[in-house]
């Protein structure tokens, strides 16, 4: 059809050939050798309903065999020049080449896949609802940095109001607080037209001030309250005995199962509702849903409100849901993560939660294989998983369209 | 449903937009609003769709009074706008588009897609609006869009329909089969206002016709007694002379050869196929066709922006196939783009900085490297005075000039400066009569001292008003030629010649 397009595709598939072929070798080359005897995958605990054996894999040939793969993978999209397969390809090719990461890590010793997959879980709920307000708010057209600052609202609060109150008062003020600060953001940009970066990062400079001064002040003097009870795990019955899936999905606590619900709740809300068709509307082209007597400036609010509330639960996570204490800065940056989660997942709450499983599987892994005392250094096994998902991205998701106002205050005439 | 505006008056601060307005609209008829660009036009429309609400005087449907306090009350009473900017959701279905703000929906919010589909199938039927409720609005021609925009109206039981500026954006094709769509809204009974500032078009299509000039309602008529001349000078406020004054016409050497020339689109398709054409020192060339045959591609390779893919491009002699832009420049090739405000000027620049877009290098304005604003301020004013293009200053940014000053800013810039051809696309596209007719002048007077002027336009009236040679371009080729100082040129041979037909 296209000569010139035709053309930028071609090529691209060939880089994409060879960085598979390249990426086989390098693991032929560099893990086979090492990879003496079988990794074991730990699948069950023997006090599990259904008893799973473990899964034993021969470190040496399946390294062979997946380099094999690799290098016929790159060698067809070298050739034939289908771009059509292209992505999925470097999807397959990057997924068992971390499978064969594993193994050679693996080798010679023992392993909770399970576990691991379950801690994937957990560390993604807070990137997941990061993620999932940035959704609610950008597909309303407001850019939400401030994401982070209300995750770390979140967490401040349920660890304050959880101390004195119990956890499900420290969770109904996380969620409310978190609201707080979306109307403030909302205030900032729909009404008073400040840059939206700005008003997000002054909401994220606020309170990693506010609640630093107070952890460092008050919580050291009075350590009861920053003492929250912390949320348990709820084994859903029946589903929980399942092996693998059991453990990993209906084996956790509220904000797992808030996280998954939430994701499908806001696409039911934002693409099979009324007011999602209205609140997409106002993201993409404010002034044609205004002339259709649609209230920009009330959607933008309600949306971007109901974020912080999404956010807010989320920062409760990281108190209600795991430690129970808040510590300064606790967040880490997560929302930004959340953000970067939200794009990869193409603006689309489920893309985000699937987004935010990748960050999380990467995390836990690299916390796994540091217990596995493998010969790189722990740097270096922090820092690949997440070069590993900008490639996936980057290759496999390719160029996501944001909302068309994104970013842009709407004036009315 | 009747409607009224009552002494509609309406005020942004201490600017009077629309001035003891009084106009009728009844169903079954059509009204033609003519106005030039900024005479109140849109403003007056938007009152009555309630996007403003007026600073005096009343609305009154049906015997009436009524207040609209936003767009929604307007269309609950009946009242819908096609915007002269098409307000779609490009990433839309037709349908949601359609029902977006009144969607039919079922338990939970759910929205009820399907009777959405169900209805515009029924509109398009009804009215006879071809078009694919599931499609995505951006991949939809112009022309269809518009037939989205007009369901989207009739969807919301809208009894007086408002149409800003509906053929400004589409085909002369397009324009009959709209016309056709606009009889039969109105036979169906309803209310139709058609606001434009194109006078064979209020002509055609008009049962009765409203003029409207600096804010007033200057005067009315039926289009059957009416002439363009009548309208042309009850629009503008003085007799306007349409016949373009020229030199006799007396060509000279060739100053542009192309030959052979092939250019391709972004995409790779065939754009300019093999095409020649010379143009002569003191001669109009009109490049007549519909849009999207080739002419934009043309202009821009004739101007240096798009390299050709085979073909040569001599200027007096010189090859400048491979001619950077600026090179062209300085030989004497004045380039008018189509799109004035995304390849003519910067809007966001003040028109003083705009005026020397091309020359701010030269050692006219520069000095060691810095600009000297004091030459480029007072050439930037006589130019404004020589062209008159009207801007409360030349500090005002050029985004906020009416089309035609803006208009009239790139021509200062192009011909205020010795010339030997002038590339023109679109040169009047959107404008008002007067800042056409000005152009045109500017444009001959170019010719008449010896340049070679090349207008490309979709617009018939003007290359047949203009030209000494008519060239009609169809699927990147020339295909018919007329020479109107040897023999008349009938209008439908050229639109024949123009979809394609042999001649």
């Amino acid at each position: 059809m296209t000569v010139l397009l035709d053309k930028a595709r071609q090529r691209q598939t060939r880089v994409t050939g060879v960085a598979l072929i390249a990426l086989g070798v390098l693991i032929a080359v560099f893990f086979a050798p090492d990879a003496t005897g079988s990794a074991t995958f730990r699948l069950s605990r023997p006090t599990d309903v259904w008893p799973v054996p473990n899964l034993v894999v021969p470190g040496g040939p399946f390294i062979y065999v997946v380099s094999a793969l690799l290098a016929f993978l790159g060698a067809r999209q070298f050739l034939s020049g289908a771009a059509k397969w292209s992505a999925l390809s470097l999807g397959i090719g990057l997924a068992i080449a971390v499978a064969a990461f594993l193994v050679w890590a693996t080798a010679g010793k023992s392993f909770s896949l399970t576990g691991m997959l379950q801690a994937s879980i957990v560390r993604a709920v807070p990137i997941a609802l990061g993620g999932l307000a940035g959704v609610l708010s950008e597909r309303v057209a407001v850019v939400n940095i401030g994401i982070e600052g209300m995750l770390l609202a979140g967490a401040f609060t349920g660890a304050l109001v959880g101390s004195l109150a119990g956890g499900v008062a420290g969770l109904a003020a996380a969620v409310a607080v978190g609201g707080v600060f979306g109307f403030v953001l909302a205030a900032l940009v729909v009404t008073y037209r400040m840059d939206q970066i700005i008003a997000g990062v002054f909401i994220n400079l606020f309170v990693l001030g506010l609640t630093s001064y107070i952890s460092s002040q008050v919580f050291q003097e009075y350590r009861a309250l920053n003492n929250a009870p912390v949320f348990r795990t709820i084994e859903v019955p029946f589903l929980s005995d399942i092996p693998v899936i059991g453990p990993v999905f209906f084996n956790q606590n509220i904000f797992v199962y808030g996280a998954f619900i939430l994701a499908g709740l806001a696409t039911y809300y934002l693409f099979h509702t009324r007011h999602g068709l209205r609140a997409r509307a106002v993201g993409e082209h404010p002034r044609a849903a205004d002339t259709l007597g649609i209230n920009v400036y009330r959607t933008r609010y309600i949306n971007v409100t109901v974020a912080g509330m999404v956010a807010g639960f989320g920062g409760a996570w990281f108190t209600l849901g795991s430690v129970g204490r808040f510590d300064e800065g606790m967040t880490g940056g997560r929302g930004y993560i959340g953000l970067a989660a939200m794009i990869f997942g193409r603006w689309h709450p489920v893309g985000a939660l699937l987004a935010a499983l990748v960050f999380g599987f990467a995390d836990s892994l690299q916390q796994k294989l540091a217990l596995l005392r493998t010969p790189i250094p722990s740097e270096f096994l922090a820092m690949a998983p997440y070069v590993a998902t900008i490639v996936v991205v980057a290759g496999v998701v390719g160029r996501a369209r944001a909302p068309a106002a994104d970013g842009k205050p709407y004036v009315k005439e | 449903m009747q409607v009224e505006l009552k002494n509609i008056t309406k005020r942004f601060g201490s600017v009077v937009a629309n001035k003891g307005v009084n106009l009728t609209i009844r169903p079954g008829e059509v009204l033609g609003l003519l106005g030039e660009n900024g005479a109140g036009k849109s403003t007056l429309m938007n009152v009555l769709c309630g996007l403003y609400s007026p600073t005096e005087g009343e609305i009154v449907v049906d015997g009436t009074p009524v207040r609209f306090d936003g767009p929604g009350d307007a269309i609950r009473a009946g009242i819908g706008m096609v915007h002269q900017h098409f307000m779609l959701i490009p990433v839309f279905t037709v349908a949601e588009n359609v029902v977006l703000g009144v969607e039919p929906v079922g338990r939970f919010d759910h929205l009820d897609l399907e009777k959405a589909r169900a209805q515009v199938r029924r509109l398009s039927e009804e009215y006879g609006l071809a078009v694919d409720a599931d499609a995505l609005v951006e991949t939809l021609p112009v022309g269809v869009q518009q037939r989205v925009e007009i369901i989207k109206v009739l969807f919301r039981e809208a009894d007086v329909l408002i149409l800003d500026e509906p053929t400004a954006v589409l085909t002369p094709q397009e324009v009959d089969e709209f016309f056709q769509i606009v009889r039969s809204l109105c036979d169906a009974g309803k209310a139709i206002v058609f606001i434009t500032h194109k006078l064979n078009e209020i002509l055609e299509i008009s049962d009765r016709i409203s003029v409207i000039r600096r804010g007033e309602i200057v005067g009315s008529g039926d289009p059957k007694k009416l002439t363009r001349p009548d309208l042309a000078e009850m629009m503008v406020g003085h007799p306007v002379d349409f016949n373009v004054e020229r030199a006799p016409f007396d060509p000279g050497e060739v100053i542009l050869d192309v030959s052979d020339l092939t250019v391709l689109h972004d995409d790779g398709a065939v754009a300019v196929d093999h095409l020649s054409l010379q143009i002569r020192s003191g001669e109009v060339v009109g490049i007549a066709g519909v849009q999207g045959n080739g002419q934009s591609a043309l202009i821009e390779t004739l101007a240096g922006l798009r390299p050709p893919a085979g073909g040569k491009v001599l200027f007096e002699g010189a090859d400048i196939t491979t001619a950077s832009p600026r090179a062209r420049h300085r030989m004497g090739i004045a380039h008018i783009p189509e799109d004035r405000q995304a390849a003519g000027l910067i809007g966001s620049f003040t028109v003083a900085e705009n005026m020397v877009l091309d020359s701010y290098y030269s050692a006219r304005f520069s000095n060691r490297g810095s600009i000297d604003w004091g030459r480029v301020n007072a050439a930037a004013t006589t130019a404004t005075q020589d062209y008159d293009v009207r801007t409360p200053s030349i500090h005002a940014t050029a985004g906020h000039l009416s089309g035609g000053n803006q208009q009239k800013l790139i021509v200062a810039r192009e011909l205020s400066r010795d010339t030997r051809l002038v590339i023109a696309g679109q040169p009047t596209r959107g404008l008002d009569v007067g800042s056409i007719a000005y152009i045109h002048a500017r444009l001959m007077a170019a010719r008449d001292e010896g340049d070679g002027i090349l207008i490309v336009s979709s617009e018939l009236d003007e290359i047949l008003s203009v030209s000494d040679r008519i060239l009609v371009m169809f699927k990147g080729r020339i295909v018919a030629e007329y020479e109107p100082n040897k023999a008349p040129v009938d209008k439908g041979t050229i639109g024949l010649a123009m979809a394609g037909a042999a001649p």
